[in-house]
């Protein structure tokens, strides 16, 4: 109980810092990942050759090997002074995205055949299709797997807190580096973690619910 | 819907204005990789002597040693992961009630702590001292063997009922209902799923990093600090090729997923196979308390659409 109540301030932190980075991951993974499913079901062959690679080449990346990069590599070569913050979240984000990516895509799939075709039929582009027609209805399947993502993604966070951002694992390390038992910090993080991940579960069957429409 | 339903077959118009985005698209592409080309050279990142190193027989003992101290844990953790997929399974589906509830609290709990998190208390010393090699398997195990467990119960419940039943008419005990019916279908049906699962076990190795065990990653960090040329630390050169060894190796058993999915799909017997790259089949942990992995499950509702052209409901 005390190194809950000695370090309030510290875990408060760290738990702000899990909701920042997951918060803002999973906008840039929500945006890059509807864009490349839009890319990957295109009329354009080398958009769709680009969205295939980056899914593929994403998903098989460890993302470890990614904050490597973002955090070695990026700095060196491209962005000298962006701070850690940017960095954890844009690989965090651009990994993410590959997952959004695959569950938006296979979401177009279930959408029935005659709803493109009819749109196609009274004259509608690629885009008026996909816009008006295709993803409102793709929204509804897409939601439960993107909540399964997203909680992926909270958890994936933590690799940033090994990496100069403060957040739970970061707290954690601290902690015991301090000397607290391990046990103890283990079961107050195991906490906050939990509350984010049922929130985020609550609130994506919630949405859900919303959208759920007799078809 | 495959894509082509989603535009025409393009006329004259589409095809001069599918021509134009080509060409925009390709340029764009195009000038985005080389400007970071232009960017790495103008840093002398392709410098040769930067990329020599590789030649070094110790940078290669180096490289090999740390790509089998990956494969040693992938290959143990991979193992005991589904041995404790089984059990957990078993247990979840047990009739006693308290077993059950065990399963449930005990999968869902350690599907939502961050496997880093867990990790790293077992390499502190949660369960008293351990060397990093056996923090990381005995994380692994036990994260892959939850996830994995779900994955299997999936399959068992896709299973269909007249199998069991038929199975305890003819007078099979519990345990023989289990072994000889239900789960060799729920591993055929579901292998696609296991190997990507699989593929996820052999990434979260890279968490080898943050304990200092010496695997793929921690090695190309310890090789970019000790091997300066002329004053550069190769970071960028070092980054490429562990990330090419590691990229390949998770393609190679990503394709054996999609292989043994196909070649599942086309087999005219049993329960289908499970779709290998399905997100939930990622490192995604399904919800807390959701309902199973349910983009893994078998019946394959995604694909109806698919096949079926014209059949709307």
């Amino acid at each position: 109980m005390n190194v809950l109540l000695d370090n309030l301030s510290l875990f408060r932190e760290g738990f702000i810092g899990t909701l920042e980075l997951t918060g803002a991951s999973a906008l840039v993974a929500m945006v890059l990942g509807v864009i490349i499913a839009g890319f990957r079901v295109s009329p354009v062959p080398p958009l769709r050759i680009f969205g295939t690679l980056w899914v593929t080449l994403l998903r098989n990346t460890p993302l470890t090997l990614l904050f490597l990069v973002a955090f070695f590599v990026v700095p060196k070569v491209l962005f000298p002074d962006l701070d850690s913050f940017l960095l954890a979240v844009a690989a965090c984000g651009f990994y993410t995205s590959a997952f959004v990516a695959e569950a938006v895509r296979s979401g177009i799939n279930t959408v029935p055949l005659g709803q493109a075709e009819a749109a196609r039929s009274i004259g509608m582009t690629f885009t008026q299709t996909m816009r008006l027609i295709v993803l409102p209805q793709a929204t509804r399947t897409v939601v439960p797997p993107l909540s399964s993502i997203f909680i992926a993604l909270t958890k994936n966070t933590a690799i940033a807190g090994a990496f100069n951002n403060v957040d739970l694992f970061n707290v954690s390390k601290t902690l015991s580096n301090d000397g607290y038992d391990i046990a103890v910090i283990f079961i107050w993080i195991t906490l906050a973690y939990l509350i984010v991940t049922y929130a985020i579960n609550g609130l994506f069957r919630l949405l859900e619910h919303r959208l759920e429409v007799a078809r | 819907m495959s894509a082509s339903v989603l535009f025409d077959a393009p006329g004259p118009k589409a095809r001069v204005r599918n021509i134009i985005y080509t060409v925009v698209g390709s340029a764009a592409l195009l000038g985005g990789i080389a400007w970071v080309i232009l960017r790495l050279n103008e840093k002398g990142e392709f410098d040769p002597a930067l990329w020599d190193i590789f030649n070094y027989a110790g940078i290669r003992q180096n490289i090999l040693e740390a790509l089998l101290a990956t494969l040693k844990v992938f290959a143990l953790a991979g193992v005991f992961s589904l041995v404790f997929a089984v059990v957990l399974c078993v247990a979840r589906l047990s009739d006693h009630r308290p077993v059950r509830w065990f399963a449930v609290v005990f999968i869902d709990l350690f599907r939502s702590i961050p496997l880093l998190i867990t990790i790293f208390a077992l390499w502190v010393g949660i369960l008293g001292t351990m060397s990093p090699f056996w923090a990381l398997v005995v994380g692994l195990t036990i994260y892959n063997g939850c996830v994995q467990a779900e994955v299997l119960r999936a399959g068992v419940n896709a299973v269909p009922k007249g199998q069991k039943e038929a199975a305890y008419a003819i007078g099979l005990r519990k345990s023989q209902v289990l072994t000889l019916v239900l789960f060799p279908q729920a591993i055929r049906s579901m292998l696609p799923t296991i190997i990507s699962q699989l593929v996820v076990t052999l990434k979260d190795t890279s968490l080898g990093f943050m304990i200092l065990y010496p695997e793929l990653l921690h090695s190309a960090r310890l090789i970019a600090n000790n091997t300066p040329v002329n004053g550069v630390y190769p970071f960028v050169q070092t980054v490429a090729v562990f990330g090419a060894i590691y990229i390949g190796l998770c393609l190679v058993l990503s394709w054996l997923a999609t292989w043994i999915e196909k070649r599942g799909r086309k087999a005219k017997t049993g329960i289908k196979v499970a779709h290998a790259e399905e997100p939930a089949a990622s490192d995604v942990a399904p919800a807390p308390g959701a309902p199973v992995v349910s983009a893994a499950d078998p019946r394959g509702e995604t694909i109806v659409t698919d096949k079926a052209p014209g059949k709307d409901n």
